[in-house]
């Protein structure tokens, strides 16, 4: 298991070697990107930040919750801040077991409780120069999630 | 000896400051740090009860500072 923050363009391709095995028969991969719209307004870009050593802490907690919830599951997890333009990845998490079900199962988990839990901020630039924090809280609970 | 509180994200943005120092009183608790946040310009923009985390682990607004301490006052996380 291992997870990070950092400030480089993501590379899903390494995340799935990294948990390669020949005892795994299913790999799963999730790769978040930036989207050019949102709530019906054009996106231009984002700005990620983090309360980083919470949100390492936080993140390392998830894999590994996530790797005890499917015994057998390897997992690992990098999440990027700073600006990002449309199509760059945010976050990528590969996760491997011996069979399916429990790797896509593992990759959900890591989504859903990152969304949740690590302190990780981003901020929408909007093509008409505006620019607003995004807040989940604020949204209504179907059709908008970020 | 103070402790450090600091701000993220729109909070950051709404108090123009990342960071403000707390001299907290013996049995201080996080709903001080917010009691005091609450004395500064731009503060009404923060919701009546925001996460917070004592040296970076979430907390709960009843629990005690000590010296030394690193409080957050955490905005709606967004990652991913």
């Amino acid at each position: 298991m291992r997870a990070a923050i950092v400030q480089r363009p993501l590379d899903a391709a390494a995340l799935l070697a990294e948990v390669a095995a020949v005892g795994h028969g299913a790999t799963t991969c999730f790769v978040g990107t930036v989207r050019d719209t949102h709530a019906g307004r054009h996106v231009s870009g984002m700005d990620y930040s983090a309360y980083e050593a919470m949100a390492l802490h936080e993140l390392n907690a998830i894999v590994a919750e996530a790797e005890a919830r499917f015994p057998g599951a390897q997992v690992v997890c990098e999440h990027r801040t700073g600006a990002l333009g449309l199509g760059e990845a945010s976050v990528v998490i590969a996760a491997a077991h011996a069979h399916r079900a429990p790797a896509f199962d593992a990759c959900r988990f890591v989504i859903e409780e990152l969304k949740q839990r690590v302190p990780i901020w981003k901020r929408e630039h909007y093509v008409d120069g505006t620019r607003a924090w995004v807040d989940p809280t604020a949204m209504a609970p179907e059709g908008s999630h970020p | 000896m103070p402790v450090r509180v600091l701000l993220f994200a729109s909070y950051a943005e709404a108090l123009g400051r990342d960071e403000v120092a707390f001299d907290p009183a013996d049995e201080a608790t996080i709903a001080d740090v917010l009691a005091h946040l609450r004395t500064l310009p731009g503060a009404d923009r923060l919701p009546p009860r925001p996460l917070v985390a004592v040296n970076a682990r979430y907390a709960t607004v009843t629990d005690a500072i000590r010296s030394g301490d690193e409080i957050a006052i955490i905005p709606p996380v967004a990652g991913g």
